[in-house]
This record gives structure tokens, sequence and C-alpha cells, in this order.
């Protein structure tokens, strides 16, 4: 599971370079997630658009990293593609996060923090 | 139910045994997605199988086989656009022998820590699929499916 990041003073970045989060790579997924936000306190872009396929394993660990951050670091996703938005919309998962269309999206709503 | 009527075209079937780890479910997935008929089906059905027959394959290698070893088959046959999908384990039996209801856990009002990490899999096979039919029959678990 490969993750880059890009960190800004308001904001980290995380993009998942990777075309799948499924059932194999959740766990790992959710411990990178979590060994990446274990400091700072910017809000966090999630940069999907890589994402081609993810099941509700992927899902879940999004989720739980959502929950890893506790109520004061806000969990942000960006550029999802078809199928993954697919997957949040039946599981209503788009209402419990801010999604951005893209990357560059998320980031010029830097200055509403 | 499917089949189909015999007046319809001879169909192009797949079928692949596959383990019950999640690896084993992953380079399954990626072998029917390259292979007819599942690599035939217009991009977004196509998509929409490969969510469906990871959700079920993952289920039964979890639940039914409780990640112990085991065998499931799948068979896959185009029906016209669509995709009919058999897959058969020989695992435990599904709880009451029935499918779950596949509710999908409340979101709304709920606090951050009480947040569903799962528990989405069924409302989301049940969402993407038609006739979906289980069925135990000795020691085999058999579902059946058309995206």
């Amino acid at each position: 599971m490969q993750l880059q990041t890009q960190t800004r003073p308001k904001i980290l970045s995380v993009i998942v370079m990777e075309d799948r989060i499924d059932a194999a790579s959740a766990i790992q997924f959710k411990e990178k997630m979590r060994d990446l936000t274990q400091t700072g306190d910017q809000r966090v872009v999630l940069d999907l658009s890589r994402v081609m396929f993810l099941d509700s394993s992927g899902l879940g660990a999004i989720v739980a990293v959502k929950k890893l951050l506790g109520p004061d670091r806000m969990l942000e996703l960006a550029g999802l593609t078809p199928t993954v938005k697919k997957v949040f919309r039946l599981t209503r998962m788009d209402t419990i996060f801010t999604i951005h269309s893209t990357h560059s999206d998320a980031l010029s709503h830097d200055t509403a923090s | 139910m499917i089949p189909p009527a015999k007046h319809d075209p001879p169909r192009m079937t797949f079928q692949c045994r596959v383990g019950t780890n999640v690896f084993a479910v992953r380079e399954a997935l990626l072998a029917m997605t390259r292979t007819a008929p599942l690599a035939d089906l217009h991009p977004d059905r196509r998509d929409l199988a490969e969510i469906v027959l990871a959700e079920v394959l993952n289920n039964v290698a979890e639940h039914a086989y409780a990640g112990g070893p085991g065998d499931i088959t799948v068979t896959l046959s185009q029906v016209r656009d669509r995709l009919w999908c058999v897959v058969t384990d020989r695992g435990r039996v599904m709880p009451q022998g029935q499918l779950p209801p596949g509710t999908l856990p409340a979101t709304a009002g709920v606090q951050l820590a009480d947040l569903p990490e799962g528990g989405f899999g069924w409302h989301v096979i049940r969402s993407l699929t038609a006739d979906l039919n289980y069925t135990r029959d000795q020691d085999q678990n058999r579902l059946s499916f058309l995206i």
C-alpha cells in the first residue's frame, strides 16, 4: 500500500498510489494512515483519484481513519472515481464526509479553516 | 429467476475456483475482470459486478469458511447485456438458513466513535443485483444473482 504525502501549514494531503483499497489491503491502509497522521493537527485530505476499486472493507478502513483522527481533525476526500463514488453513495457514507471533486478543489478550501 | 429461455444464443461462461482468503479473492477478481464474459460487459456494469463479487466472495471466505480452508466456485454467464452469477461453497450454512436482510447501519445522528466500519456488504449486494437467490442443498451453499 503506497501512500504519498504533501504537507502544507493547514493541510496534510495523502495521495493513495494504488488502484484498489480492498479486503486484502484495508488493514495496511488503516495502519499506514495512522502512522502518517500521528503527528500534526492539519486537516487531512485523502486523494482517491487513482483508486478504481473500493469494497466494503476498504470503505470501513476509511471510516476507521476518520474515527482515529478524532472530532477535532477533519478527514476530507477528493477525486472519487465513479465506482468509488457509487460505493459511498450506496452506503450513505457520502453523508459523513466532506467530498471534493478534485485534490486542488480541496486545497482551495484552505482559507475556510 | 433466470437462466434464460432455450432460444437465447449460446452463452459465454467462465468458471473458476477461489481460495478462501482476501488475497485469493483479489486474484480471482482480477482474473475474472480480464476474462469474458465479465471483461465484455459495459464498463459501468463490469465495475458493479466486481464490487458485488468481491462482497460475496469475501463473505464466503470470512463467514462460511470462517477464515479456514475451502473452495468457492464461481460461474459467470453472459445473459444478453447482463451477467448471471452462481457462487457455490461447502462452508457453513447462512444464519437461519437464509440471506441476511442487508439493513444499512445507521449513520445519521451517530457519534463519530460509533460510526459503522462494516455491515455494508449485504446492502451493497442486494442493491446491485436482481433475482438474488440462496439455497442450501446437502452441504453446499448456492447463491445466484443477476447483475
